[in-house]
């Protein structure tokens, strides 16, 4: 680190992992919670048991996955309109 | 009480600013939008200014719920702006930023659509030196391209304002609706000015090559005016829904693999303003309170948003997400702000989208649309994982960059922080926010089963991130742009000039040599018959003369005997 004597809270690697954990924790307790609620849906799909948590992974994951390949076609140099 | 057209104070502000410096300036800045907004409080709805030309009656302070939410929304914009700028010393900045927020008031109180399109004109004419101010060559490009494009909107309004003039007979400002030419023209002139999709590379152009105050004011105003003009014109055209829909969705993949932060927020802004567009084409009370109510919320958080990113920029110099990281041991207070901003628009429960995206995405299902749902509730998704999570992360957070700089000065904090407070304040408490909307909200944000469903939505998404980020698969922030619809008039359209031209010249240089060819035909016949050895220019005996005319003489007698 460029700075002396002053750690800062993420030069912790343990505290990177607790970070973590806890959205382990919180996706799991989120999760749990759904058994135990009754949603009004205005939508079938809505009522799905984890149909939110799904959703949310797998859109996320598509998206990402989507927009790497996109740049392949679409990435070019900084200067590309420069000329 | 006594009160004037809301925008004069910030025209006579903007006057007043370019002779004033230093103090006086900064005072009198930070009190015109609280003038302005005790003004709008004693103005009051009703029509205020009304102004006969030739035929016309023009109606130029026209204030309804409408608009009384957005002029209110635009003096907090504006006071947020100007509290973020006045470390600065650039006259031309203040100046124009207080003529561009007078012209966005200008617009949505404009009871007429000619007195709309003339403040529709101001607007882009003074928001373009908040990107020339940046002073690179890349941003005076940037802007002449916005300018144009800007332009060319109000043209195309205007065009559509005198058809709907000539056809109907009149110019105000009412529902309009896809019906005949004057329809179409005015709703793509709203269009382009609103980012539908292939019109919006303006903004991902232009916002992110403007100073770093410049785009604060920016991303409050255009596209929201766009918006009002949307809800008044055209509540309840289907086609909006589709148009939405898509705004929302197609932004956030440019945003993934976007370098640039404020780049990554404008496409996000693109996609906020979808679900807006949306909600008003879905055009049930619900879905516009809740259009009109994100297009609130969405102001103040995209601001800080792009205020967090430009102290960023202002302090470090650098605004690529490849440069940038571990910034929170530096500016740990800019942080905290992203993350506020960050939690805001990703519509975490207590902070403010969440208690206005959803309205639209009911609306939704509701009037049963359910593959409009999915594609919004992909691009909440979307929303966190690149606004809600790669800004605040590859800025503040992720690998340290090794860069130490000064925490943002203090006027900048205290407009960062303002506006936190408001993105909190609204999400805590939205029945402030609500009874401003132009429709009584019969909604309840705070339900066990929303916060529920939102929270599983976003911890699965931060999950997700997490989990591509661990095992290598996210794409790691590399230096370079990516190409947007803009490639068709910065590279193709330009290319396609240069064919005709050398395809053109080809052409040209073929016909001249082969009329060059045909003329040396022509001259060389001529000079074969008339040249010194040519038939025509022999000289001939004076016998051989005789001779002909005695034959000619001789042909007459005998025509003339028979």
């Amino acid at each position: 680190m460029a700075e002396k004597g002053k750690p800062h809270i993420f030069d912790d690697r343990r505290n990177v992992k607790r970070a973590i954990y806890a959205l382990y924790v919180a996706c799991g307790l989120s999760l749990i919670a759904d058994f135990f609620t009754h949603r009004h849906v205005d939508h079938p799909w809505e009522a799905l048991w984890g149909f939110y948590c799904l959703y949310g992974f797998v859109a996320c994951v598509i998206l990402v996955l989507v927009a790497k390949e996109m740049r392949k076609v679409l990435m070019r140099g900084e200067d590309y309109y420069d000329d | 009480m006594i009160s004037t057209a809301p925008f004069l104070i910030f025209f006579a502000g903007a006057l007043l600013a370019g002779v004033t410096r230093g103090l006086a300036r900064s005072v009198l800045m930070v009190a015109l939008p609280i003038v302005g907004a005790f003004n709008l409080y004693a103005m009051g709805e009703g029509v205020h200014l009304q102004l006969p030309i030739l035929d016309y009656e023009l109606t130029i302070v026209r204030a309804d719920r409408l608009s009384m939410l957005f002029g209110y929304l635009f003096h907090l914009a504006a006071f947020l702006g100007i509290i973020f700028s006045l470390h600065l010393k650039d006259t031309l900045q203040h100046v124009s930023g207080l003529i561009y927020a007078g012209s966005a008031l200008g617009a949505v109180f404009a009871g007429d659509l000619i007195t709309l399109f003339v403040f529709w004109e101001l607007m882009a004419v003074s928001s373009v030196f908040l990107i020339l101010a940046r002073g690179t060559e890349r941003s005076y490009g940037a802007s002449m391209r916005y300018l144009l494009v800007q332009v060319l909107s109000g043209v195309i309004l205007l065009s559509g304002v005198l058809v709907h003039a000539y056809q109907s007979g009149g110019i105000a400002f009412n529902a309009i609706g896809l019906n005949g030419l004057a329809g179409w023209l005015i709703f793509l002139a709203f269009g382009i000015k609103c980012c539908f999709p292939f019109l919006h590379n303006w903004l991902t152009d232009a916002y992110p090559e403007a100073t770093p105050t410049g785009t604060v004011f920016l991303s409050a105003f255009t596209t929201k005016v766009a918006v009002y003009a949307l809800a008044r014109g055209y509540a309840g055209t289907e086609l909006l829904v589709y148009i939405g829909a898509t705004m929302a969705m197609f932004p956030i993949f440019f945003a993934v693999i976007e370098n640039d932060l404020r780049r990554v927020l404008a496409y996000s802004l693109i996609n906020q303003v979808g679900f807006m567009v949306c909600g008003i084409g879905i055009g049930t009370a619900l879905a516009v309170n809740g259009a009109i109510a994100h297009a609130f919320n969405d102001v103040v958080f995209k601001g800080l948003l792009f205020m967090t990113m430009g102290a960023v920029l202002m302090r470090t110099g650098k605004i690529n997400g490849s440069e940038l990281g571990g910034l929170y041991k530096s500016m740990p207070f800019t942080a905290g702000f992203c993350i506020v901003g960050a939690a805001s628009i990703s519509a975490f429960p207590l902070f403010s989208g969440f208690v206005s995206k959803s309205m639209v995405m009911v609306a939704a299902l509701e009037e049963g649309h359910p593959l409009v749902w999915l594609a919004l509730l992909f691009a909440s998704a979307g929303v966190f994982h690149h606004a809600g999570i790669k800004i605040p992360f590859f800025a503040f957070f992720s690998h340290d960059s090794g860069i130490r700089v000064k925490e943002a000065p203090r006027n900048m904090l205290i407009a960062m922080g303002l506006a936190a407070a408001i993105c909190i304040f609204n999400g805590s408490y939205p029945w402030a926010l609500y009874s401003m909307l132009p429709y009584p909200v019969d909604y309840a944000p705070y339900t066990w089963a929303h916060i529920l469903t939102q929270c599983q939505l976003l911890f699965f998404s931060a999950l997700a991130f997490c989990w591509l980020k661990l095992t290598g698969l996210y794409p790691p922030e590399l230096s370079g742009i990516n190409i947007d619809a803009e490639w068709s008039y910065r590279k193709a359209l330009p290319a396609i000039a240069r064919w005709i031209v050398s395809v053109g010249g080809a052409i040209r240089l073929n016909a001249l040599t082969r009329m060059q060819r045909r003329l040396e035909r022509f001259l060389g016949q001529i000079y074969r018959h008339h040249g010194p050895e040519g038939t025509l220019a022999r000289t001939w005996p004076t016998g051989s003369m005789a001779f002909w005319t005695t034959l000619l003489l001789c042909a007459y007698l005998l025509v003339y005997f028979f």
